[in-house]
């Protein structure tokens, strides 16, 4: 049932499912080992994914002709105007929980609502512009560029088509992530951020800046989320933004947290595994459509146990940073 | 001094947690943010609609109270908030962060839906509306429990659990309206029974949602009175306050844990059962709307307090239904209600630090000295 | 010794919320001296320390650091001034190893190197006599082991300022002594050294100036070479101790409580108690004596039934019907039905006797909610209780239906003792009830336990200050690390005595393990 074309082909579409959760992922990992528990993310891959479209559209508007787009332009403002639409969340988040100490839970559900609304809303209101009878914004001759994979992929058969056949945000959210893993395990920033999500006190008294990190790693790590609502507007759905079309994958991405058990390494082999989880139905023949709602909750019944096994095995290395969720104040007595 | 503070830079201000607020002090700072928010929210409507402030506050009290079926309406969306509200409560003030009731909620309509139809036709009207009852505070308690078990037993972090949970039931929810569907391949449920009206929840007079609303002041009530002045209620303050006092005066720490959480989880099973018989009398993935979520801000914005949450469920609701109201008048997105409510609620979570904290500036300190 | 100050503080003032913790503070240290601060417990030492290490801000008041005004506005700022804090509670990274807590917080040019921060590691550990494992974690290591990382962590950034929070607390006497050569060959390097403590003998072995707080305040600074116990006593405590604490002798005691070869473990696997044998008697009080982290804690929980106790046995004898339970492996509130009239004061007050939040009501509660088979609580008679504990105790606060939170230290502790007294208890225990108190409220406190005492409560006392054990109990026990080291008679022992059953056995435990 499994034979080598489908398998490539499964491979294939897990990894292109996975992109986006796994950028999700490495945000909200940088974000939780500074102790933030962001439950944002969802709303701010929305407000990155639509930041992303609006700059593409405006650029594509402002063409006399779609054949006179320039490739890096079309790259470039999508990408800048997503970095500076999920970096506003991810300040926003920091300022209410970081230098107002609001409670995580309350703030990032608040954001999550506000960050869907936002992408909604101005989704509709672009609809509205182009006039068109499809409650869809599209974006193609940008997407082009974002789709755009090596030429030469084609030609070297599985190996190609597995490895080399997507379009280079694909590769980035490898990169981040891999980097991510390099930053938190090798180097003394990470050393640093990894102490105040363990121990903000402690970090404060041999000179790390609590509020300072905090900011940081929430706010690129909100970046780093936005690009995966990016990757998914102009890549996966190759540039249609259609409301709610989106879906739940914010939340995926926080469940790739926990089961890649904080590391951004095992979230890549996570990702695509997720990416799996979530199509795998498509690939067994003869499911009724209603069994492959069911093969849908594997994401999270798989990540659920992991949580489970985790916390019973006690293994202090596997366990979500401790002061995750809390804010901290100096003068506390 | 002047020449010290040329020499050194002095910290224009730093931050003092308040020992103590007066009640109204408190409130007035509320009272103040949601003024704000209400300006910040005119001036983003003026900015995408160009409309006049007062014009869209009018549109949107006409929104929430333009009619009599509005204001039913209104007081229907309350009431349902509100008891998703009550639901969490208890598990919040037992420092419990149970952000599943979205999940639970489904779970106890979806087992409502179940008895609608497999025993609609098989049972009396009585005796089928005890079955749901039953089964929906069941279902809704079993989604809680869960996670409770882990929670007490392995210390399993509960908000994620819960959090994983709620699209486990919304899955579930799918699945079964699949298997469900009427007619086949339309991909929804349809009203259910409609012909019978078997396991409808009866209406008094003419209000559609007037027993909704009842049973919901009840259990507002009664959980007031639970939490304040039942033994249960003490020892959830006593766990959430500190487990190891709790353990220190023989509390039950796991007991009282998987209690709650089962408190919790029936309660949204009933509001599942109050949605999906009460009021809409199908079920799909969105039957809860949200409500498990935006319950979490109204509960933690009351203080925990369910009389005080009779208020804020109003505020929110009341911003949704004046915000879909100007999205209808002056044809905008639907989501717009969203940004709306975020912005209002960025306000309020924010104005909670000037509550608890005080901003000192060292030179006026001097010169009062 | 160079005279020049390396920090000087200048009127320095500091508020909780009403309580003044710090009132005008002068203080200074010069280069190469080891200048030991003073005061009881409460007294203020360890915020003014936290105010030159830039985890609080003055509210009023001047640093200066040689020579110059500056400002520490955070522990960063206390870095940049060379200033390094070895805190009470130690402030590392559990999930961390040894060389990653040291290096943390550091941010020179040098590459991030782990491999050549293990060596430089090492070698200031071989310098100074350290042993430490730089690859070990910190939640596997032991307390001295953890004080260590904390010593060479402020050594390995080059601190020029030293400051010791009770650094002996939770030391052996051999290890003390490695410290203070460690401190001795700081001082030669011209190093400033600040030590808080509340030991006397410690402060005239190390230090060579002493500066006295009491109750917040300043009071003077001496050489230690011209100065002695009892003038330091009086300068800490405002008069000449004579405790004066009044000791019946027991009446009729009978036994009432007997403990068989107790052993527990902690959560981590480390033996806390180990093989801990004794009786209380009836009308007379037991004081429990030990270095901070003995077992003392572990000894008492388990015998109100909060701890997994893996061998002996705990007998209980009651009084009324005369039969004897053990209550081992019990619930406290299997306990309690059992008909024990258990009383117990824990040293954690707001994290563990009482819910700080909560009212005196809701506190007096706590013991007696589960009362009756109504589904509701009854707070008319704990309101009633707490009037009279008000009253009687002479407790300041505005009411009943004050959090316990903003009350003061001794307020709490009246509120605390008040209610598990009027349990009527026939077993009292009571873990450090006088810390942190004023004097008045100490001596409040010691007369309760006595009127306890008189009316044939079994009383265990677990105390710190050596002094007060001595007049205060009827005999002392011993213990350390986890074993009881000897049980002496109250009216004949000696502090030296005690000092030393304190500290006794430490070398040869391997050896003792072994042979058991």
């Amino acid at each position: 049932m499994f034979n080598a074309v489908t398998l490539i082909t499964f491979l294939q579409r897990a990894i292109v499912q996975g992109i986006p959760i796994l950028y999700g992922s490495t945000g909200e990992i940088l974000t939780e080992k500074s102790g933030n528990l962001n439950l944002g993310i969802p709303g701010i891959m929305y407000v990155g994914g639509i930041s992303g479209v609006i700059g593409a559209f405006l650029y594509e508007e402002s063409l006399p002709s779609r054949d006179m787009i320039n490739p890096f332009l079309a790259v470039f403002i999508p990408m800048i105007c997503t970095v500076i639409g999920s970096m506003l969340m991810g300040l926003l988040y920091c300022f209410l929980t970081t230098t107002l100490r609001a409670n995580q839970n309350v703030t990032g559900l608040a954001m999550t609502t506000f960050g869907v609304g936002f992408g909604n809303f101005f989704g509709a209101s672009l609809v509205k512009l182009t006039g068109s009878d499809i409650p869809s914004v599209s974006l193609t001759a940008t997407s082009k560029f974002f789709k755009a994979s090596l030429p030469f992929a084609d030609n070297l058969g599985w190996f190609g088509k597995i490895f080399l056949s997507y379009g280079f945000m694909t590769y980035l959210a490898i990169i981040i992530a891999v980097i991510a893993a390099i930053f938190l395990k090798k180097t003394r920033g990470g050393l640093h951020l990894r102490a105040v999500g363990e121990n903000p006190a402690t970090a404060d008294a041999v000179g790390i800046s609590v509020e300072k990190s905090k900011y940081m790693a929430t706010c690129i790590g909100s970046i780093i989320a936005g690009m995966g609502g990016l990757y998914y507007v102009m890549d996966y759905a190759c540039g249609v933004w259609s409301n709610e079309g989106f879906g739940d994958r914010g939340w995926l991405a926080i469940a790739l947290v926990i089961f890649a058990l904080w590391k951004p390494d095992i979230g890549i082999l996570g990702s695509i595994l997720f990416g799996g989880l979530y199509i795998v139905y498509l690939f067994i023949p003869g499911l009724a459509l209603s069994t492959q709602e069911l093969f849908k909750m594997l994401p999270y019944i798989v990540t659920i146990i992991v949580l489970i096994v985790t916390s019973m095995r006690k293994k202090r290395e596997h366990q979500p940073p401790q002061s995750l969720g809390l804010s901290y104040f100096r003068e506390e007595r | 001094m002047a020449r010290n503070e040329n020499k050194v830079k002095e910290p224009l201000f730093h931050i003092v947690k308040r020992s103590s607020v007066k009640w109204y002090q408190a409130w007035g700072v509320r009272i103040a943010s949601i003024a704000a928010a209400l300006i910040v929210c005119a001036l983003v409507t003026m900015f995408l609609t160009g409309k006049d402030p007062l014009k869209v506050y009018e549109t949107m009290i006409n929104g929430a109270f333009g009619s009599e079926k509005r204001i039913w309406n209104l007081l229907q969306g309350i009431a349902m908030l509100l008891s998703v509200s009550l639901a969490v409560t208890p598990a919040f003030k037992m420092r419990f962060w149970n952000i599943g009731a979205e999940g639970q909620v489904l779970i106890g309509g979806l087992a409502t839906a179940a008895c609608m139809i497999y025993f609609g036709d098989k049972l009396p009207t009585w005796a089928l509306i005890i079955v749901m009852l039953v089964a929906s505070i069941a279902a809704g308690a079993i989604w809680a429990f869960i996670p409770a078990f882990f929670k007490a037993n392995w210390n399993t972090n509960e908000t994620l659990f819960t959090l994983m949970m709620n699209y486990v039931g919304i899955q579930l929810v799918s699945y079964f309206v699949t298997v469900w569907e009427v007619p086949k391949g339309s991909g929804q449920i349809g009203i259910i029974n409609q012909s019978t009206r078997a396991g409808w929840l009866p209406t008094i007079g003419d209000y559609d949602y007037l027993l909704n609303i009842i049973v919901v002041l009840v259990m507002t009530i009664g959980m007031y009175i639970y939490l304040r002045y039942s033994k249960h209620g003490y020892e959830i303050s006593v766990v959430g306050e500190s487990e190891n006092t709790a353990r220190y005066v023989g509390i039950n720490v796991k007991k009282v844990i998987i209690r709650t959480m089962l408190l919790s989880g029936a309660i949204c099973g009933i509001t599942g059962l109050l949605l999906v018989a009460g009021t809409n009398h199908t079920i799909t993935t969105s039957t809860a709307d949200g409500r498990g979520f935006t319950a979490i801000m109204v509960s933690w914005l009351a203080k925990f307090n369910p009389i005080m949450m009779i208020l804020t469920s109003f505020l929110l609701v009341f911003m949704q239904k004046g915000a879909n109201e100007i999205s209808t008048v002056y044809r905008i997105n639907q989501s717009f209600s969203d940004i709306i409510t975020g912005i209002i609620l960025f306000f309020i979570i924010g104005c909670e630090f000037f509550i608890n904290y005080r901003i000192v500036f060292r030179h006026k300190n001097k010169e009062e000295k | 010794m160079s005279n020049s100050p390396a920090i000087e503080l200048k009127g320095i003032t500091k508020r909780f919320g009403t309580v003044i913790a710090n009132k005008n503070v002068n203080l200074v240290v010069n280069k190469g001296e080891i200048l030991a601060v003073l005061g009881e417990n409460g007294s203020g030492k360890t915020t003014l320390m936290n105010m030159i290490s830039g985890i609080y801000y003055p509210d009023e008041g001047q640093i200066f650091v040689d020579g110059k005004e500056v400002l520490i506005r955070s522990p960063k700022d206390a870095f940049k001034y060379k200033i390094g804090m070895i805190h009470q509670h130690f402030k590392l990274v559990d999930v961390f190893n040894a060389t990653e807590n040291i290096v943390l917080g550091i941010k020179d040019k040098k590459k991030y190197n782990l491999k050549e921060a293990e060596k430089e590691v090492a070698e200031i550990t071989h310098k100074y006599g350290f042993e430490i494992d730089p690859k070990k974690k910190i939640y596997e290591m032991s307390v001295s082991e953890k004080q260590t990382v904390e010593i060479i962590k402020v050594l390995y950034r080059g601190a020029e300022i030293l400051i010791l929070d009770e650094p002996t607390a939770v030391l052996t006497p051999q290890e003390t002594e490695k410290l203070f050569n460690v401190l001795r060959r700081m001082r030669e390097d011209n190093k400033s050294i600040i030590i808080i403590t509340h030991k006397l003998h410690e402060v005239l072995e190390i230090s060579d100036r002493v500066t006295v707080l009491r109750k917040g305040e300043y009071i003077d600074t001496v050489n230690t070479k011209q100065t002695n116990e009892s003038e330091l006593t009086e300068m800490m405590v405002g008069k000449k101790v004579s405790l004066n604490i009044e000791r019946t002798e027991p009446k009729n005691p009978e036994d009432r409580l007997r403990v068989n070869g107790l052993s527990c473990k902690s959560s981590d696997g480390r033996q806390v108690l180990d093989n801990v044998s004794f009786t209380a008697r009836s009308g007379e009080i037991l004081g429990i004596a030990g270095i901070a982290g003995s077992g003392q804690r572990e000894l008492l929980e388990a015998i109100a039934g909060l701890q997994n106790i893996s061998s002996g046995e705990i007998l209980y004898n009651d009084p009324k019907k005369n039969e004897t339970v053990n209550l081992r492996d019990k619930t406290p509130v299997q306990i309690r039905d059992l008909g024990v009239r258990l009383s117990f004061v824990p040293e954690d007050r707001l994290g563990m006797g009482l819910v700080g939040s909560m009212d005196i009501t809701d506190n007096m509660m706590l013991r007696s909610y589960k009362k009756g088979h109504s589904f509701f609580v009854d707070r008319k008679k704990p309101k009633n209780l707490a009037e009279d504990i008000i009253k009687s105790l002479e407790v300041s606060t505005p009411g009943t239906s004050t959090p316990v939170r903003r009350l003061s230290g001794g307020n709490v502790q009246k509120v605390l003792v008040g209610r598990e007294i009027a349990l009527n208890p026939k077993l009292l225990m009571a873990a450090y009830p006088v810390r942190g108190l004023d004097i008045n409220s100490s001596y409040l406190i010691y007369n309760l336990l006595n009127k306890q005492k008189e009316n044939g409560v079994a009383v265990i006392f677990v105390g710190e200050d050596l002094d007060v054990l001595i007049e205060l109990c009827d005999r002392i026990m011993v213990i350390n690390s986890g074993r009881v080291t000897g049980i002496v008679d109250g009216r004949t022992a000696v502090k030296e005595e005690i000092g030393l059953l304190m500290t006794k056995n430490h070398e040869t435990e391997d050896d003792a393990n072994g042979k058991e």
